[in-house]
C-alpha cells in the first residue's frame, strides 16, 4: 500500500515538474480563422521539431478577431504570447502598451534590409516615420485584381474592343483602361457585367476599395506625421479618383451595394463580372477548380496606374507582435529570430503564406509558383495604408457615412463628399489633440 | 403576510431535522437568483451609467475622464444618430404592423376545424425557430438580383431588394415579418381558442354580421393577449440587429443597434456608447410603459 502511495506521489510530482517545464517551452500565437493561419501552424510545427518549443496558432473568426484580441489586451491577459494583428491596430495597441517595443530587435536583426520596405513601414512602424517598430511583417497582403481571361482573349471581343477604343484589349495598365474595359463588358441584357469593386458600408470594406483609386491617382488620405487632412483628402486628385470609382460602381452587377471579399470572388465564380478586385489572400480560391469553375480561365493583374503614372494599392495583411502581458517574452523573441530567417520565409511562402521577405519575393521560383504571385510581388513594393491611429475605426465610420451615399447611391458630388469628410476628420483629430 | 402564504414544513422531513425553517428554504431559493441579477444585470447597468459621463475607452489603459453631459449632448446633436432613430422607428412600425396583420390573419384561418391542423401549425412555426443570422444570410441569397429565387419566381428581373436605398428597409422588415408572424399567430391562436363559443352562438341568433362579430366579440376578447405579443415584438424590433446587419449596408437600414455596435466594439468609444445605450433604454422603457398602460385599460374592460 505504502509503495503504491509513493508511486502515485512520485507520478504526480513528475507530471507537475514536467508540466511546469513544458509551460515555459510553449508559445501561443493568436490570429484570425483562415487558411494562412493553418499554413502558419504547419510552419511552426517545424520550429517545434528543431527546438522542442511547442507553438500553437489559436484562431477566431474574422468578425470577432479584433474584439477578442482587444478584450484580452484590456484584461492584461497572458493567454497569447504573440498576435498577428491588423496594421490599423498598431496605434491603439502601442499607445496602450499592449505590444512590446521591437525597435531594437528590428535594428539588431536588420529586418529593414530583409523585408520589402513598404511592408515594414505599414505593418511595423508607429507613429508614421517615427522609427519605432512594433511588429514583424508576417502575412503580406494587398488588393489586386482577377479577370476573365476567356472573355479578354475572345477574338471577337478583341476586335470589337479595338474598334471602339482604339487600342488592344489586354489586362489594364491604367485606371482609364480599367474603366474602358469595365464599360465594354457591361452588358446587363446578357447578364454580364463590367467589374466588381468593394462597396460594403461596414468597417474597412469600402475604404479598402476606394483607397486603390485614391492612391493611384496620386492622392493621399492626409499627412501621417502632422495629421493635416484639409486640402489633401479633398485635393483635386482625390476628387477625380472618387469620381472614377463612382463610375466603376455603375458597371457592377445589379445590387452591388454590400460587396466585400466574398461577393467579389463570387463575381468571378458565378460569371458575373469581367474583372474583380480582391485581396491576394483570397486568390488561392480562384485558382482552385473545386471552388471556381472558371479557375482555368482566371487571370490576375496588379492595381493599375493613375493618370499621373502613380501606382499604389491598398494594404491588407498583418504583422506579428509580442504581447506585453506574455510571460514567455524571451522565448517569443527567439521565435521571431527564427521566423525572419530567409530559409523560414522561403518555407512560409512554399506553404502558402504571403511572405514579405524581399529575397523570396524577388526569386523567380516564387513569382512562377502561382498565377498571381507575380502581381503580388509587383504590388508589395507599392502599397499604402489607412490611418493607424487608435481612433482609426471612428475615421472609417466617418468615411463610410460620407462616401457611401455618393459612391453607391450617387448622392451629391465627389467634391462635396470629400470636403465634408475632411471637415469630419479634422474634427476627430482635434478631439484627440493631434491637431491644434 | 408573505410567510402566512407559505405552507409549513413537514416536521418529519430532512430539512426540518436539520433545523431549517421554511423561511430559510425560501431564502435558499431566492438569494442566488437575486445575487445573480445584481451581479450580472443591475451592477453593470449602474456601472455603465457612470461610464456614460466619461470619455472611457475599453481598448486603452488610459484613465476615464469625467466629461459631464458631453456624450449625451453630442449624440443628440448628431444628424446621423437621428437618422438611425428615424430608420428604427420606421422599421418598428412596418415590421410590427406586418407581423400583427399576417400573424392574426393566419390565426383566424387556423382557428377552425380543418384537417392536419396540428401539423400545419407546427410547420408554420418553423421560421421563428431558426437563428437570426442564418435567416439573414439565406434571405440575402433569396433576394439576390442576379441569382436569387424571389426575382426568378416573381419575374422581377434585376429588381434590387436590399441594394436599393428606398426598398432595403422594407425588404429587411419583410424578412422579419416572415420570421416572427408565427409568434403573433401562436399567441393569437391561444387567445382565439379561449373566446367562449356561446358568444358566437348568441351573435348568430341575433343575426349579427361577421364584420360586427369580429369587431365586437373576437377582437376585444383577444386584445389583451394580442397586446402582449405586440409589446414583445416592438421591443425586439427596436433592438433588432442581425437581420439588418447581414442583409444590407445601405444607410437607410442602419438601425440604432447597428450604430451602437459599431461605436462600442469597432470604435471602442465605450463611454459614448454607454450614453447611447441609455438613450435607447429610456426610449424602450417609455414605449413599453405606454403599451402597459393601454394593456391594463384593455384588461379592465
Amino acid at each position: 500500500m505504502r509503495k503504491k502511495l509513493t508511486g502515485i506521489l512520485a507520478g504526480i510530482g513528475l507530471s507537475l515538474a514536467y508540466s511546469t517545464s513544458a509551460f515555459a517551452q510553449e508559445l501561443t500565437i493568436f490570429w484570425a480563422e483562415w487558411d494562412p493561419a493553418n499554413y502558419l501552424q504547419e510552419l511552426v510545427n517545424q520550429y517545434e521539431a528543431e527546438t522542442g518549443v511547442k507553438v500553437t496558432v489559436e484562431t477566431t473568426p474574422w468578425s470577432d478577431f479584433q474584439t477578442k484580441a482587444f478584450t484580452e489586451f484590456n484584461a492584461k491577459g497572458s493567454a497569447y504570447d504573440m498576435v498577428v494583428g491588423d496594421s490599423q491596430w498598431l496605434g491603439a495597441a502601442s499607445e496602450a502598451g499592449h505590444y512590446v517595443d521591437l525597435t531594437q530587435f528590428v535594428k539588431d536583426n536588420k529586418v529593414l534590409d530583409t523585408m520589402a520596405p513598404a511592408t515594414v513601414k505599414f505593418y511595423s512602424e508607429y507613429p508614421g516615420n517615427s522609427g519605432k517598430y512594433w511588429s514583424i511583417p508576417t502575412e503580406g497582403d494587398a488588393v489586386g485584381w482577377s479577370y476573365r481571361k476567356d472573355w479578354f482573349e475572345d477574338p471577337k471581343e478583341m476586335e470589337a474592343f479595338k474598334a471602339k477604343y482604339g487600342y488592344d484589349l489586354a489586362p489594364p495598365k491604367t485606371w482609364k483602361e480599367l474603366t474602358d474595359i469595365a464599360e465594354f463588358f457591361h452588358r446587363p441584357d446578357q447578364k454580364r457585367y463590367g467589374i466588381a469593386v468593394y462597396t460594403q458600408n461596414q468597417y474597412d470594406g469600402m475604404a479598402m476599395g476606394v483607397e486603390n483609386a485614391l492612391f493611384s491617382y496620386g492622392a493621399e488620405l492626409g499627412d501621417f506625421s502632422t495629421y493635416q487632412v484639409e486640402g489633401i483628402v479633398n485635393s483635386d486628385k482625390a476628387v477625380a479618383a472618387l469620381e472614377n470609382y463612382r463610375k466603376l460602381v455603375e458597371f457592377t452587377p445589379p445590387g452591388w451595394t454590400n460587396a466585400f471579399f466574398v461577393e467579389n470572388n463570387q463575381a468571378i465564380t458565378e460569371n458575373l463580372a469581367a474583372m474583380s478586385m480582391n485581396y491576394f489572400a483570397f486568390f488561392p480560391a480562384l485558382v482552385n477548380e473545386a471552388s471556381n469553375p472558371n479557375a482555368k480561365s482566371t487571370g490576375f493583374f496588379a492595381n493599375p496606374a493613375g493618370p499621373g503614372g502613380d501606382q499604389f494599392a491598398a494594404l491588407g495583411g498583418q504583422g506579428i507582435s509580442i504581447v506585453s502581458y506574455s510571460q514567455n517574452q524571451e522565448e517569443a523573441f527567439k521565435f521571431l529570430q527564427w521566423f525572419i530567417k530567409d530559409e523560414t520565409q522561403k518555407k512560409w511562402a512554399e506553404l502558402g503564406g504571403y511572405t514579405c521577405n524581399k529575397a523570396v519575393l524577388e526569386s523567380a521560383e516564387f513569382q512562377n509558383a502561382t498565377p498571381y504571385n507575380k502581381a503580388f510581388y509587383e504590388t508589395m513594393f507599392k502599397v499604402k495604408d489607412f490611418w493607424a491611429v487608435p481612433e482609426y475605426a471612428e475615421l472609417l465610420t466617418q468615411l463610410n457615412q460620407r462616401v457611401y451615399p455618393y459612391i453607391v447611391n450617387g448622392e451629391g458630388t465627389a467634391k462635396e463628399t470629400l470636403d465634408a469628410l475632411a471637415a469630419d476628420w479634422t474634427g476627430t483629430f482635434k478631439k484627440y489633440g493631434r491637431l491644434k | 403576510m408573505a410567510t402566512a402564504a407559505l405552507t409549513t414544513l413537514d416536521p418529519r422531513s430532512r430539512a426540518a431535522a436539520r433545523g431549517w425553517s421554511d423561511i430559510t428554504i425560501r431564502n435558499l431559493f431566492i438569494i442566488p437568483t437575486i445575487l445573480f441579477l445584481i451581479v450580472f444585470n443591475i451592477f453593470p447597468l449602474i456601472y455603465s451609467l457612470g461610464y456614460s459621463f466619461t470619455d472611457f475607452r475599453a481598448s486603452t489603459n488610459a484613465a476615464a475622464n469625467f466629461v459631464g453631459l458631453q456624450n449625451y449632448r453630442e449624440l443628440l446633436n448628431d444628424p446621423y444618430i437621428w437618422n438611425n432613430f428615424a430608420v428604427t422607428a420606421k422599421y418598428v412600425i412596418v415590421s410590427v404592423v406586418g407581423q400583427v396583420v399576417v400573424g392574426f390573419g393566419t390565426a383566424m384561418l387556423l382557428n377552425r376545424d380543418i384537417p392536419f391542423k396540428g401539423l400545419l401549425t407546427t410547420l408554420l412555426l418553423l421560421p421563428m425557430m431558426l437563428s437570426m443570422a442564418v435567416v439573414g444570410l439565406f434571405w440575402k441569397l433569396l433576394y439576390d438580383p442576379s441569382f436569387g429565387i424571389i426575382n426568378y419566381v416573381l419575374g422581377l428581373g434585376n429588381f434590387e431588394w436590399v441594394g436599393n436605398a428606398d426598398m432595403a428597409l422594407y425588404a429587411v422588415a419583410l424578412t422579419d415579418i416572415w420570421m416572427w408572424s408565427p409568434f403573433v399567430m401562436l399567441l393569437s391562436l391561444a387567445g382565439l381558442s379561449a373566446v367562449p363559443k356561446h358568444l358566437y352562438e348568441a351573435a348568430a341568433i341575433d343575426r349579427a354580421g361577421s364584420f360586427y362579430t369580429f369587431f365586437r366579440i373576437t377582437l376585444p376578447l383577444v386584445a389583451p393577449i394580442l397586446m402582449i405579443a405586440i409589446i414583445f415584438r416592438t421591443m425586439e424590433a427596436f433592438k433588432t440587429f442581425d437581420l439588418a446587419y447581414v442583409l444590407s449596408t445601405q444607410p437607410t437600414t442602419e438601425v440604432i443597434s447597428i450604430r451602437l455596435y459599431k461605436m462600442a466594439f469597432q470604435e471602442w468609444q465605450t463611454g459614448r456608447s454607454c450614453a447611447l445605450a441609455y438613450i435607447v433604454l429610456i426610449m424602450v422603457l417609455a414605449i413599453t410603459n405606454i403599451y402597459v398602460k393601454y394593456l391594463n385599460k384593455v384588461k379592465e374592460r
